[in-house]
């Protein structure tokens, strides 16, 4: 490592060496610019296929009876005459929660944007390992496909919840998705979990050793800081769930019984014995908690970034700001039970888990009074981005706030894996995280394409996107408190829940409108590659090093040398100063002091 | 047909928004940097967020009027309901405060210091007392949530043998629940799933041999005598199931290979439950609901719906399969004699064999 490190070091003419072919360039590329590119339209079309699944099966939770052409023409045999079929209905759930947890809002949020901001923002020509690099995002993009092809498979695909507990997962008797439908899911993931590792590994070495001079860790961008900490904990964490996902393929295929006993199914006693479904619980989350600060933090950073910058003023609390990712961070890894409360674990464990649980509110609490004294007397300029960092703390304080609800023991007896829980964690971090990816998007398109993103498809995209988010989750937060549980195929074989119907179909109604609204932003984001503005060097008047950087792109980033960091990144209206930024590569003036941050 | 016609009326807003759109661009000026902010955007964006802010407390006000109305507040019928509805409401309390303040401070924010050229920001980076302050007042928050949730999860939790609670088994199945009662000795009899022998009709895999599973009874429908502590164990065949009775305020998961447990006591019967005016009411919007819903069956010559008359309810709330959203029982809470009368009619499972 420290060798590739030296090279970097005194290769100032490092660049186009060696003729670049169209495969060695926007396939199989080593360049982090690229690669981040990549990450983000794989992402942007598993998303498609995610966002899609939750309408058609929101259609199919407002209107239960109705057949729907639409079902016929996409589910097939799966929508006989058009009504849809409960077993693809869990289906479509599963796949839904997969892929917007893991293959949006992990790989295509955290790796497109610690992929494109790691190096530019610390000053560094590229990744330690380029080649890690591109294997970790072909990785990414084998386990994407696996998990379409997955779709296709004749029994169906997996279908017991993106929790995927066993038994439902392990036996195929038991439901038709835990047939090959599961097996390509395991696999899949399995490879995603490869594909991350090594994309965490990298990020971590890189921002350890690139560091440009001067760029000491108490000046790096919230933004690294963010991406940093998450890589981190991926590391922890998701070894974990590869193993939990080796025990199961075990348990599936070899007869071992570390998560099955006593089964008797369809008129057969199986022969496991003395495995328990609980282990597989706490192996899942203790991935599963720490996954959702894996989506959470990095969309953290890129707001706190693009709100100091579209507020013209300095992050506030820069110190508290760090404090709070490390204490998230470590509080992340010891909350896992939460998810377990009723499991049938000891009630005393579920004691110490609420503890810890609702220890997060307190950094969380920090940050979000953060974000909103950053606003405070500041000169606001309300780009598409600013919009959805503002839409991000706004969604995250109101989904955080019934986190104190959830993470109460007591309080989750009554409400858990009902809609209150779907609520909770589509606004904290499905909704939340998404507004920080489109927020980075807005924020880092100019420097990702070289051209500008159209404002005001940006506008009209965020407002019709908040409405929605906000008509979708806030009710659903009522008919979960009612007793209605998830994942019910159709709710008419319960009249208890007859007067809830209409609060369905408004909820539908506005997650289709939220669906179809995002065509805006697709339009936007494709069309504005080839027809955009082009873009200028420094469009939002930013202090961060990627903004020193030529807006075409090249090979290892600065054509010259690469710029040394004098101050950190949040010199915005600086007293002493005529323009209302100061880049981190402008050296203090005579007798400036560098804040005490 | 309907959702078709949602998505294709969508599609043709979105092409008039995009018309509109490229109308604005071809009027704006052709600046250098035409898709930065202008002030007139920054202005119109901030008083968006005005509106906004607006539209957060009207569906928060629509919700709670519309919807507020729900079990989870109020007429629990169990002895430990109210200790969680009590917690849940202190909890929504301070939740509705901190949202009110914090949502009114950010969106309020975003309006008053909009953009304009010329204007400077602030700079203010730090200031340790104020992040002092909120840093301890959700500490303090927080501790009283915790030391309150943490009294009540342990009292609920916690089973007092003292009490001789009525030991009753649910049992969990693709997709139907069985109830063992543990009969006159109030113990329930051994049990694996190894021991099922469909054909001697003994279901839930009973010992045959144990003196204790003798009296067991086996029912389809859960009924519990009302002021009685209950002592449930829970058990399953095959896959995860989650036993939740939402009235009692109660849930735990059911888990092939072990056996887990939770306990209440019923405090309303169910006839005076139906009696309560809040049920009433609620029986009777659901009713006018599926007479509505009969008419277009009844014009197809079909059957109308069944009227709805309040029931307790065991729901199953741990995917488990097909058929997961119908995997019910019914709970019938009821007096002790009446209880007693009813399970002197059901079969004890030295009975219920086949031979």
């Amino acid at each position: 490592m420290s060798a590739h490190a030296d090279t970097h070091a005194h290769d100032d003419d490092h660049g186009h060496h060696h003729k670049e072919t169209f495969v060695t360039k926007y396939i199989f590329s080593q360049d982090h610019k690229m690669i981040a590119k990549q990450y983000l339209i794989t992402g942007t079309i598993m998303g498609v296929i995610g966002v899609l699944m939750s309408m058609m099966f929101r259609m199919q939770i407002a209107w239960p009876e109705e057949p729907n052409v639409l079902f016929e023409a996409l589910l097939g045999k799966w929508a006989p005459d058009g009504v849809m079929d409960a077993d693809i209905y869990l289906a479509l759930v599963t796949i839904h929660g997969t892929i917007m947890v893991f293959f949006v809002l992990t790989a295509g949020l955290s790796g497109t944007f610690s992929n494109l901001l790691i190096p530019l923002q610390i000053g560094a020509r590229d990744m330690a390992s380029g080649f890690l690099n591109m294997v970790s995002y072909w990785l990414f993009f084998l386990s994407s496909v696996i998990m379409v092809i997955s779709l296709f498979v004749e029994a169906g695909p997996a279908a017991a919840g993106w929790t995927i507990y066993p038994p439902l997962s392990a036996l195929p008797m038991a439901q038709g998705g835990s047939g090959m439908g599961m097996t390509l899911w395991l696999v899949s993931m399995a490879i995603f979990i490869a594909s991350s590792l090594l994309g965490s590994l990298n990020y971590i070495v890189t921002v350890i050793n690139l560091r440009t001079k001067g760029m000491s860790m108490t000046r790096l961008p919230l933004t690294i800081w963010a991406f940093f900490i998450t890589a981190v904990i991926g590391v922890i964490s998701f070894p974990v769930l590869l193993s939990a996902a080796l025990l199961l393929i075990m348990d599936r295929s070899f007869g071992t019984s570390f998560f099955l006993s006593d089964i008797f199914i369809q008129g057969e006693v199986l022969h496991y014995q003395g495995g328990s479904p609980v282990l597989f619980e706490h192996l899942f989350w203790f991935l599963g908690h720490p996954e959702v600060y894996i989506v959470i933090l990095p969309a953290m950073g890129l707001v706190s970034e693009i709100m100091a910058s579209n507020s013209r003023k300095p992050i506030f609390g820069y110190r508290a700001m760090i404090a709070s990712i490390l204490a998230i961070a470590f509080l992340s890894t010891i909350v896992w039970g939460h998810h377990m409360f009723i499991s049938g674990m000891n009630p005393f464990l579920g004691s110490v888990f609420t503890f810890t649980t609702l220890l997060i509110a307190i950094p969380s609490a920090v940050k979000a009074f953060n974000w909103i004294t950053t606003l405070w007397k500041g000169n606001l300029q309300m780009n598409p981005a600013m919009l959805f960092s503002i839409g991000f703390v706004s969604t995250f304080i109101t989904g955080g706030l019934t986190g104190i609800i959830l993470g109460d023991s007591a309080l989750d007896i009554n409400v858990h894996d009902t809609y209150f829980v779907v609520a909770h964690f589509h606004l904290v971090m499905g909704i939340s995280a998404l507004y920080g990816m489109f927020a980075g998007i807005y924020h880092w398109y100019p420097k990702m394409f070289g051209k500008m993103l159209n404002k005001n498809l940006g506008y009209i995209h965020f407002w019709i996107t908040a409405v929605c988010a906000y008509g979708v989750f806030f009710p659903m937060h009522f008919i979960g408190m009612a007793g209605l549980p998830r994942r019910y195929y159709t709710n008419s074989n319960f009249p208890l829940f007859d007067d809830l119907a209409n609060v369905n179909v408004i909820i539908t109604i506005f997650a289709l409108i939220g669906g179809v609204v995002q065509i805006i932003y697709l339009y936007n984001f494709f069309s504005s590659i080839f027809f955009g503005k082009k873009a200028t060097q420094n469009p939002w008047k930013s202090t961060t090093l990627e903004w020193t950087t030529p807006v075409e792109h090249m090979h290892g980033n600065w054509p010259g040398d690469i710029p040394h960091v004098h101050r950190w990144a949040y010199d915005y209206s600086k007293p002493g100063h005529d323009v209302d930024f100061v880049p981190q590569n402008i050296p203090l003036k005579d007798g400036e002091e560098e804040l005490q941050h | 047909m309907t959702a078709l016609l949602t998505i294709i009326v969508l599609v043709f807003i979105l092409v008039a928004i995009w018309q509109m759109v490229k109308i604005f661009d071809l009027a704006q000026a052709k600046n250098e940097n035409s898709q930065v902010a202008t002030d007139k955007d920054n202005t119109m964006n901030a008083y968006l967020m005005m509106g906004f802010l607006a539209f957060i407390y009207i569906i928060t006000i629509v919700c709670f009027v519309k919807w507020g109305d729900l079990p989870l507040m109020s007429n629990s019928a169990s002895a430990h309901g109210p200790t969680i509805d009590n917690l849940m409401i202190i909890s929504m309390v301070i939740i509705f405060i901190v949202q009110t303040i914090t949502q009114f401070l950010l969106h309020y924010f975003a309006y008053k210091y909009k953009g304009e050229k010329g204007k400077k920001a602030l700079f203010f980076a730090d200031n340790n007392k104020l992040e002092a302050i909120w840093t301890i007042i959700p500490v303090i928050v927080l501790a009283g949530l915790i030391i309150y949730g943490l009294n009540t999860w342990i009292n609920i939790m916690g089973v007092d043998e003292s009490d001789d609670p009525l030991v009753i088994e649910l049992y969990a199945q693709q997709f139907n629940w069985k109830a063992r009662y543990s009969g006159a000795d109030n113990t329930l009899g051994k049990a694996n799933v190894r021991l099922i022998d469909i054909d001697r009709a003994n279901i839930l895999g009973l010992d045959e041999a144990d003196p204790n599973a003798q009296d067991d009874v086996i029912t389809t429908e859960l009924h519990l005598p009302v002021g009685k502590p209950v002592l449930f164990k829970m058990r399953s065949q095959d896959v995860l199931h989650s036993a939740y009775m939402p009235h009692f305020r109660a849930q735990m998961n059911c888990v092939p290979g072990m056996i887990t447990q939770f306990g209440f006591t019923p405090t309303v019967t169910t006839a005076d439950m139906r009696e309560t005016a809040q049920i009433k009411e609620k029986v009777k919007r659901i009713n006018d609901i599926r007479v509505e819903k009969s008419k277009p069956l009844l014009e197809k010559g079909e059957d109308p719906l069944e009227p709805y008359d309040f029931d307790y309810l065991l729901l199953c709330n741990k995917i488990c399969g097909k058929s997961h959203y119908n995997m019910q029982m019914k709970i019938v809470v009821e007096t002790q004699e009446e209880y007693d009368a009813w399970i002197k009619e059901q079969k004890a499972f030295k009975n219920s064999l086949i031979n």
